[in-house]
């Protein structure tokens, strides 16, 4: 196994005094692994996740991301989070400004490039996610399902190592899950290291290396997805498959 | 067999009844209420208009003629006042013969302003001019050099001065207030105080006692002339006024911007004050365009509280303009309606122009 990209080692948090969200977390993703996390709502899962990129701060423990360790250190953090792209449910584009400005902001004002290259890798990034036609549109002006699929190429023009999936297609009309699922399974075969909170069974077991189920801060179980949904192992784990795939 | 589905094509909406008696009936006289509410509004202008249009209008005296101002006292307007007395009131007590200095400074100013109030116009070299034309400003004012007689600031007057008063102020008062709102919000305590400090203490004293303190306290704890001109201490009073009610309002803004917008940011790597100017500076500050506006018209206003100071401008101005002279001192009114028509016309302009900036910053928000 190659060494891994991210490493958890005994990794504690609270929210306030006495919310113990993350309890405990030991975890290793070589690169290139998709994981699909799964979990009931207040299991930690995002918080995990977000730990990635420090949008959370961790009290107990090391979290290392591609050979650096998140501490306090603001550069070290800058430079993890251009390795680490993230997509969020609420999408979080910035309305103000065009689907284009949108993709070419981090490009020109973190990685100082020329207008002109941010601008065709932009465009490179949208055709990946089929919306190129979109490029001088407002965000609002799109659909819920075209809005996140423009925040999947926003993530993907810094050329991360690393993808962050916060429950991509929570906020979306059910019409439009497919059509961003797709694109995500497009990225699953091309090399990238995948981490994605979500309930979508179908979709983790099409892409996913390892299931991870957490509850209550812990990671529960994790298996390869045949394994976790035909044998989990634990009572919590098939208690909570049979409440989401059950009806 | 299954159900077929047909759409329903778009029809265009049923034409609304238009010409002047349908407007009428739906708009001044739809039912009761809003019947007697257009009548009893039609009986209070006549009674109004027609003795005030008499009084402004067809009795009034045009000529600059005392006596005859004097005979239709109470009837008619005596608008001759300010055929006599317009330079003193726009220009103050600025030396006579040398106030085409401050006519061409005060349209150099308003021309850059216009200018610089135009999107097409938002280019680097726009700062360019101002450095040149800032200093231009002062050396026409102010003289002493290529030899123009020097002016002491205390007989800048008039509208030049209310003009320059408000124009710095805004232009100092604004990027404070920004830096202030923000480090409100910052995660540094230090900051976060002395911000809520500056802020509570400048709000919880009247406009006046600041101009007093800058005016008249705070050279006596500087060696005698060693204190900054008069004008640059009531100058840095307005703009520490006006910056901490700015402030709030642009707190505010801030306050409205989703946490997920900063994340967001954060997650593309962008550092604190990236952040802040391209994402959430432009969005929080498009929010509180009318509120900002009504600050800028309140600080072009309360620029006639430096009165208090002696510093004479517009409304100042006209004060001793009047009552310097026996002849004209009766016909206060009709100068005081004369700037207020001046402060109107620039009021009103601003006003119209955030209206503009609203519809403009609108347009992303459209679906």
């Amino acid at each position: 196994m190659a060494d891994p990209i991210i490493v958890f080692d005994k990794v504690n948090k609270w929210y306030g005094d006495d919310f113990h969200v993350l309890r405990d977390i030991d975890l290793q993703v070589p690169p290139g692994e998709r994981i699909v996390i799964c979990g009931p709502s207040g299991s930690g899962k995002s918080t995990l996740i977000r730990c990635i990129n420090r949008l959370e701060e961790h009290q107990q423990g090391r979290i290392v991301v591609d050979g650096i360790e998140l501490a306090d250190d603001v550069k070290a953090i800058e430079q993890v989070r251009k390795q680490v792209g993230m997509v969020f449910q609420q999408f979080n584009l910035f309305p103000h400004l065009t689907v284009l400005d949108n993709l070419t902001l981090s490009p020109m004002w973190v990685g100082k490039m020329p207008k002109k290259d941010a601008e065709e890798r932009a465009m490179e990034q949208l055709k990946r996610v089929r919306i190129a036609e979109q490029a001088n549109k407002f965000p609002l002006q799109l659909s819920g399902g075209q809005q996140q699929r423009v925040a999947i190429a926003r993530a993907l023009c810094l050329k991360p190592k690393i993808m962050l999936f916060d429950e991509p297609t929570s906020a979306l009309d059910p019409e439009m899950i497919k059509e961003v699922l797709d694109v995500i399974v497009e990225l699953a075969g091309q090399g990238i290291t995948m981490l994605c909170v979500t309930h979508e069974m179908g979709f983790a077991k099409a892409v996913a290396n390892r299931v991870i189920f957490m509850d209550q801060g812990q990671i529960v179980e994790e298996n390869n997805p045949h394994d976790f949904f035909d044998h989990p192992k634990s009572e919590r784990t098939r208690d909570f498959l049979s409440k989401i795939l059950g009806h | 067999m299954a159900a077929v589905f047909t759409p329903i094509p778009a029809r265009p909406a049923p034409v609304r009844t238009s010409g002047v008696a349908a407007w009428l009936r739906s708009n001044l006289f739809a039912n009761n209420a809003s019947t007697v509410a257009t009548l009893l509004i039609l009986a209070a202008a006549l009674w109004v208009v027609p003795p005030l249009a008499n009084w402004a209008i067809v009795h009034a005296v045009l000529r600059p003629d005392a006596d005859a101002c004097q005979a239709a006292r109470g009837i008619g307007a005596c608008w001759g006042v300010i055929a006599e007395k317009w330079r003193f009131i726009i220009f103050g007590r600025y030396p006579f013969e040398s106030q085409w200095r401050p006519e061409v400074a005060t349209i150099l100013l308003l021309g850059l302003l216009v200018v610089s109030c135009i999107r097409s116009f938002w280019k680097p070299w726009l700062a360019v001019i101002w450095v040149a034309v800032v200093p231009v400003f002062f050396l026409l004012m102010g003289g002493g050099y290529l030899g123009l007689d020097k002016v002491p600031t205390d007989l800048w007057g008039g509208l030049p001065l209310t003009v320059m008063l408000a124009t710095f102020g805004i232009a100092f008062a604004f990027p404070l207030a920004v830096l202030v709102a923000l480090g409100r919000r910052s995660n540094l305590p230090a900051i976060r105080s002395l911000c809520i400090v500056y802020v509570e203490l400048i709000r919880g004293v009247p406009l006046i006692s600041v101009l007093f303190m800058a005016s008249f306290l705070f050279p006596l704890f500087l060696p005698v002339g060693k204190s900054p001109d008069v004008l640059i201490r009531v100058l840095v009073g307005i703009t520490l006024f006006a910056g901490a009610y700015l402030a709030e309002i642009v707190r505010g803004g801030l306050q409205a911007i989703p946490a997920g917008q900063v994340e967001a940011a954060r997650t593309l790597g962008m550092s604190y004050w990236q952040t802040q100017r391209k994402i959430v500076l432009p969005q929080a500050l498009a929010l509180v365009v009318p509120g900002i506006m009504n600050s800028f018209i309140a600080i072009f206003k309360d620029t006639s509280l430096v009165t208090i100071v002696s510093l004479y401008e517009l409304t100042g101005a006209l004060s001793l303009a009047l009552n310097s002279d026996a002849n004209w001192r009766p016909f206060k009114i009709e100068g005081y309606l004369f700037i207020v028509l001046v402060y109107f016309i620039f009021c009103f302009a601003m006003s119209r122009y955030s209206l503009w900036i609203e519809r403009r910053l609108g347009a992303s928000r459209q679906r």
